[in-house]
């Protein structure tokens, strides 16, 4: 059976890891390559590297780190951060990218969804969407979690299926940097209408927070997380020996 | 040196990455010539199968793999490339294939338990049937691949060299004689994918 995927993300700016990563026997690391091989041979199932540079000077640099990357670790890549056209897809495809992850630029713009998937196929759309609760609703946040858009997350998320995206990703920002477990109750609200792979992120703390994830909501895929991984409060290999123990199928 | 064929369809940045990361020569090449001079053929493949089919056979790439095969140069197929193996499929209406494979491509939603997803993405466990496929030299059953498909190969079932469970067993690889394909993707496999990319390397011509 289909096994469930632990996902780094690494945010890269101007080249480097956002918040240096100091794992045992690697030292302070902040190079993406390095991190990125180093996560590739200890049990990641798929890299996310997020660019959060704003200049067209820190986009180019990320296009080579992730050439670099790419000849080098050959695991599922998806690449996000300034997605905002076809010509970003291509970019970022042509460096050796797997799937591209959306997130403001089809809010700004929710043809580029059905154009990227007509031209590479659905599987390489992959629809990031970062949600709040707003009395009672959850919200669709743009520009890193900042701005309210006002859009129902529910109804965004079938529509960017219905257009094309072949995977969501839901940030939530409620559980997002609390480390208190992920968001079960947007994820499920999200999993009941769409029938393609989902992407838990925002709220890992501890191993267990995973377990929970995976046995409460069988149809959630994958659990993404950033500084649990970096900073070594959890390791893949661990993650996976316990999620293989409760039960839970992954790839060791 | 291997051959990478292009008929203009799909990116091969991993593909040319990975046999570069295992020390072999790899040329992206639709010159009959230079496929004619290569050791090992590979045939790459994303999208859909008819628009797929059409660059093979429209760029006389099919022909040439053909006569290279008929020599005994082996072959390896990979996603789509595996499924043009086969003498037909059902994408978008009835296609024709290589025919090196009998055995026909169907989409798996009408078979597989419907609360699955489709198409089936993500790392999967090997089951080899029958012997134990040269492809699979350096590695072990249970080992994981990494899959995104919505269709699947129904071989003979005499080629089939591995399934993978999707409430149903889904073709993971298919042989016979020179000719091999994987339904996964070993570029995106890890270390288990470079040691099949390896193995079928160190096949004899």
């Amino acid at each position: 059976m289909i096994t469930k995927r632990i996902i780094p993300c690494l945010d890269v700016k101007n080249g480097r890891v956002v918040k240096g990563v100091n794992f045992e026997g690697l030292g302070d690391v902040n190079d993406p390559v390095t991190l990125g091989k180093y996560y590739s041979d200890n049990g990641a199932d798929e890299l996310v590297f997020y660019d959060i540079t704003a200049s067209a000077e820190g986009r180019g640099l990320f296009t080579d780190i992730l050439t670099e990357v790419a000849k080098t670790i050959f695991i599922p890549l998806t690449v996000g951060g300034g997605i905002n056209e076809l010509s970003d897809f291509e970019r970022v495809l042509s460096c050796g990218a797997d799937k591209v992850s959306v997130n403001s630029g089809a809010i700004r713009n929710p043809e580029l969804i059905g154009e990227a998937a007509k031209r590479y196929g659905d599987q390489c759309v992959v629809i990031s969407i970062d949600a709040k609760r707003v009395d009672g609703v959850f919200r669709v946040f743009a520009k890193g979690g900042r701005e309210n858009t006002g859009m129902d997350a529910i109804e965004w998320v079938k529509r960017c299926v219905g257009s094309g995206a072949g995977e969501v990703v839901l940030n939530s920002i409620d559980t997002d940097g609390v480390k208190n477990g992920f968001d079960l109750e947007m994820l499920e609200a999200v999993c009941n209408v769409v029938n393609v792979p989902v992407i838990a992120s925002g709220g890992a703390g501890c191993k267990e927070d995973f377990v929970t994830l995976f046995n409460t909501l069988p149809k959630v895929d994958a659990g993404l997380a950033a500084s649990i991984f970096h900073f070594g409060e959890v390791t893949i290999p661990d993650l996976k020996k316990e999620l293989a123990a409760k039960g839970i199928t992954v790839r060791l | 040196m291997v051959a990478i064929i292009d008929y203009g369809v799909g990116n091969l940045f991993s593909l040319k990455s990975s046999l570069a990361y295992i020390n072999e020569e790899a040329v992206v090449t639709s010159d009959p010539d230079v496929i004619a001079s290569a050791s090992h053929m590979i045939l790459p493949g994303v999208g859909a199968f008819p628009d797929a089919a059409k660059k093979l056979f429209g760029s006389g790439m099919a022909d040439v793999v053909k006569a290279e095969v008929a020599k005994g140069k082996p072959l390896l197929g990979i996603c789509l490339g595996m499924q043009m193996l086969h003498t037909k499929s059902f994408e978008y209406g009835e296609c024709e294939g290589l025919g090196f494979i009998p055995g026909e491509v169907v989409d798996m939603t009408p078979e597989v338990d419907a609360a699955l997803k489709v198409p089936h993405i993500g790392w999967n466990a090997l089951t080899f049937k029958g012997e134990k496929s040269k492809l699979y030299k350096y590695i072990n059953e249970g080992d994981c691949v990494y899959f995104v498909h919505s269709f699947y190969a129904k071989a003979d079932k005499e080629c089939v060299s591995a399934v993978t469970e999707y409430s149903i067993p889904l073709t993971a690889s298919v042989e016979k004689g020179n000719v091999y394909g994987t339904q996964f993707h070993p570029e995106k496999s890890g270390k288990v994918g470079l040691n099949i990319l390896r193995a079928f390397c160190e096949i004899g011509g």
